[in-house]
């Protein structure tokens, strides 16, 4: 692993900057790359498959509207869905869009959306999420394989928590 | 007694209430965004649920989603803070439907108040001065020529579904009418969806001086005295003190029974209060009824020693009120300390605050949700704490509110901090000397 911490006078990296950053790592063979500036960290791990990019940062310029957020220069976003730097680094995590109760199935006698091994794709109801006796169904933004369903049946969900774990190999 | 109140709200008064909560041992559950994760409501509650991503519409206004998470964590109360759905008619109704108590104003109260025309002519009906001006909402640009001969100019007209400043008009002569009409309706419609006005006396200079009332279940009102907020800037209040400077033993007695009165006439519950406009004569008007605790009750609290919190939910439980009034003992005074320039038009500074050190000493309380390494997230209000002085006279408040500010150490992000220690310097703020128009005269740039 390669530690960078350049002596760059300019506040902010260019989008541009990042890019030819990434290109510049996954054609010098280094496995791993982390730089850190006043402003931003960025972390890039080459891999079997394509580099995995994770964005992070401190502090982030804002421009003078409360009510908004105008976005830098660099991009913020994580990418969604999440891939996980573990050992199931290639599988997805498919998280709740909402707070609510979760549901395997569309009704205490119906069978499961879903079941571990099955693929789906993506629009394809997987659970359903209940709140104020409203059934939403969830459909599923990813296509692959289910590897794992992490919650049970009937049991309180929030926003953003993990529901199923996908391979989209 | 409730078991467990869910706030749904954050920042500093979600806090505040969780604070208190845990005094009376009842449980909290905190509900957050994805932006406000590392915030101290969430790591203070018994229970926090993460209830949306970062925009407001879709978290702490998503009326579904907290309600989802008061079922899924069996929560019998919701305390709605300020701001938010605290006064939204709706949410209030959602909870009566769902067995959960808000701990608020009833849907009803708060349709009755919310719309300003409504709330007139409440008033008027109780008895309680009021602006003279329209009885209910303008027909035509002719009715309002014939009635402000009658009151007399300068007069503003007003959007009946308006807030936050937008939909007013300020009107001197006949000439100018129609073409105020015209852009205030415009105005109304486009930000409202409601383009209906009505029309007052424009009170020139006028302070902005408030009455806490509180109502319990059983027909019993009381209030506990005045806040003077008239240091504002585009409607948002900077400074609030109590007593009043401008005010008299005479008239405290008259605008708290216009309070109360107020308040029973409409039955309320929980804790409110009666804004009134009082003008240089000591006239004072009705101007609208907030149903639900302010971001300033601090001062309220320290000049009488209650725990107004306390008193919501206690009344909100179906506890009886005394219903004595109360009287300020001490003089206290409560600066709002926001993440912005003030000297670069108050522009918000959100970001991480790297050094964080709160003044202390008698008289001081700072109620804040901030710490050192905490990031300000630009999704919502720049409202950084609320430093709190009280003292035995306002000479001593002022005082201690100087030593206090200049402890205050907040590094990171800009603050209004330098802004308030020249208003404590300032010889009309020292003399007691300000109304509402105070923060447009004032040079506070090159003071």
């Amino acid at each position: 692993m390669i530690h960078l911490q350049p002596k760059l006078k300019q506040q902010k990296m260019k989008l541009t900057e990042i890019q030819d950053l990434i290109k510049f790592v996954s054609k010098s063979g280094v496995n791993e790359v982390e730089l850190e500036t006043k402003e931003i960290k960025i972390v890039i791990r080459t891999g079997k498959q394509a580099a995995p990019v994770v964005y992070q940062n401190a502090p982030v310029q804002y421009a003078p509207a409360p009510t908004q957020v105008s976005p830098p220069e660099v991009s913020a976003t994580v990418v969604t869905p999440v891939v996980n730097a573990t050992e199931d680094s290639n599988y997805i995590t498919v998280k709740s869009p909402m707070i609510g109760t979760f549901y395997r199935s569309a009704g205490p006698d119906k069978a499961p959306f879903v079941n571990v091994g099955d693929i789906i794709e993506i629009g394809k109801p997987v659970c359903i999420i209940e709140a104020m006796k409203l059934f939403n169904e969830i459909e599923s933004e990813v296509k692959g394989k289910i590897v794992k369903i992490l919650l049970d049946d009937a049991t309180p969900v929030e926003y953003d928590q993990p529901l199923f774990l996908v391979d989209p190999s | 007694m409730f078991k467990k109140i869910l706030i749904a709200n954050r920042g500093e008064i979600a806090l505040r209430v969780i604070r208190t909560c845990k005094e009376m041992g009842i449980k909290t559950v905190a509900v957050y965004s994805t932006a406000d994760k590392e915030s101290l409501h969430v790591k203070f509650a018994d229970e926090a649920v993460c209830i949306g991503p970062p925009p407001s519409k879709d978290s702490y206004l998503n009326m579904v989603s907290i309600i989802a998470a008061a079922e899924i964590t069996n929560a019998d109360a919701i305390h709605p803070g300020y701001g938010f759905l605290s006064e939204n008619a709706k949410f209030s109704e959602i909870c009566r439907q769902n067995k959960i108590k808000f701990i608020g104003a009833s849907p009803e109260m708060i349709n009755q108040m919310g719309d300003k025309s409504n709330a007139k002519a409440t008033m008027i009906a109780a008895g309680v001065p009021c602006v003279p001006g329209s009885v209910g909402l303008l027909d035509s640009v002719e009715q309002g020529l014939e009635l402000a001969k009658e009151i007399g100019y300068p007069v503003i007209i007003k959007a009946t579904a308006g807030g936050g400043g937008k939909g007013m008009r300020i009107i001197w002569k006949d000439e100018d009418f129609q073409g105020a009409w015209d852009s205030a309706t415009h105005e109304a419609t486009a930000a409202f969806g409601n383009g209906a006005m009505y029309m007052e006396k424009y009170i020139e200079e006028p302070r902005h001086i408030e009455i806490q009332i509180v109502g319990d279940a059983h027909g019993k009102a009381c209030h506990l005295s005045e806040r003077d907020c008239s240091v504002q800037r585009r409607h948002q209040k900077l400074v609030e003190e109590t007593p009043s400077p401008f005010m008299t033993p005479e008239l405290r007695e008259l605008m708290g029974n216009a309070a109360v009165k107020a308040a029973l006439s409409i039955e309320y519950e929980g804790v409110g209060t009666v804004e009134f406009l009082v003008d240089k004569h000591r006239n004072f008007y009705f101007m609208e009824m907030n149903t639900r605790i302010q971001v300033e009750h601090p001062i309220t609290e320290e000049v009488i020693n209650y725990d107004l919190i306390r008193e919501q939910i206690l009344v909100a439980a179906g506890v009886p009120i005394s219903g004595k009034n109360y009287y300020p003992e001490l003089h206290a005074i409560e600066c709002r300390i926001n993440a912005e320039d003030p000297f670069k038009n108050f522009t918000p500074s959100p970001g991480k605050i790297t050094t964080l050190h709160t003044p202390g000493g008698h008289g001081i309380r700072v109620d804040s949700h901030v710490y050192s390494g905490y990031t300000i997230p630009p999704n919502y209000d720049s409202m950084v704490g609320k430093l709190i002085t009280v003292a035995q006279t306002r000479e001593e408040a002022i005082a201690k509110m100087l030593r206090a500010l200049s402890e205050y150490v907040i590094e990171g992000v800009k603050t209004t901090i330098p802004f308030h220690i020249k208003l404590m310097q300032n010889e009309d703020f020292i003399a007691g000397n300000y109304t509402t128009k105070f923060m447009e005269t004032w040079d506070y740039n090159n003071a």
